[in-house]
């Protein structure tokens, strides 16, 4: 196939989706950021689920803590965005029943991921305290 | 002369004919194909939920014990559960998923190994999880 390509089309990398492998590259680097963060998030979760109010605010605002929370919010709601549209994309195939699933997956990424990054930063920056 | 039209090939299944008509097989990929999606989903509703944890942290102790308290019941536990075999399966399939874009492991014999090995690890990595949380007071 790809002696059929001129050599500019090669060099700028671009297929039909006329903006090259970029989106498909970045959801399997979000898979490789993720191996780390979620099992780090695992053993959290262990510690937090017997903790009360006050040391879950502490260990949340430790920053280390504080740093990875925020990166494994944004990577994940990232890659979750990525996984629904494809599944999306896969199995509907009415264009308005598509249209509004794939507007719903982004909205509710981006609501969900934004409200847990505001509130991982109050808490670190010490406004639950 | 021109030969009679060959036969086309049919799908292999499991039921033909009737309204329980399979035109495939079941095997070990096919329930991994499914399965790493449908775990995707889980840890879609996972993320929220975790998302819904960060708010009501911010949100004061009140809404923190409340939320707390939901997470924590019968019903709670059992949706971690399910979570916990949601993260470890969509974990080690989706490292399998990555060695493939190399273009390694696609081998018939190779990627049923390493299909039952992800749910294999799945399933021994939630009990050694749970065991944990037990020991430490979690559960």
């Amino acid at each position: 196939m790809s002696d059929y390509r001129t050599p500019l089309s090669r060099a700028r990398g671009l297929g039909s989706a006329k903006h090259g492998a970029s989106h498909w590259i970045a959801e399997r680097l979000s898979a490789v950021a993720l191996v780390p963060l979620v099992l780090w998030a695992v053993f959290g979760a262990i510690r937090l689920a017997a903790s009360d109010y006050q040391t879950a605010l502490h260990w949340v605002a430790t920053p280390l803590n504080a740093v990875l929370l925020v990166l494994l919010t944004a990577i994940a709601f990232w890659h979750m965005h990525a996984g629904l549209r494809v599944i999306v994309e896969d199995y509907i195939h009415k264009l308005s029943t598509k249209s509004v699933l794939l507007i719903a997956n982004l909205f509710v990424c981006v609501l969900a991921g934004a409200l847990a990054t505001f509130s991982i930063l109050k808490v670190a920056l010490g406004g639950a305290f | 002369m021109i030969d009679a039209p060959r036969p086309r090939p049919l799908s292999p299944h499991l039921v033909s004919g009737g309204p329980l008509a399979l035109h495939w097989r079941w095997h070990l990929t096919m329930f991994t194909s499914i399965a790493h999606r449908a775990s995707g989903v889980a840890l879609y509703i996972g993320a929220l939920i975790l998302a819904g944890w960060a708010v009501a942290l911010a949100s004061g102790q009140e809404a923190y014990d409340e939320y707390r308290a939901l997470l924590t019941s019968p019903l709670g536990k059992v949706v971690f559960f399910g979570l916990t075999l949601s993260v470890f399966f969509h974990l080690a399939n989706g490292i399998r998923h990555l060695v493939w874009d190399t273009g390694k492991g696609l081998d018939v014999k190779t990627a049923n190994a390493t299909g039952a090995a992800a749910i294999a690890f799945a399933i021994a990595a939630t009990l050694a999880i749970w065991a944990i949380a037990f020991m430490t007071g979690a559960v």
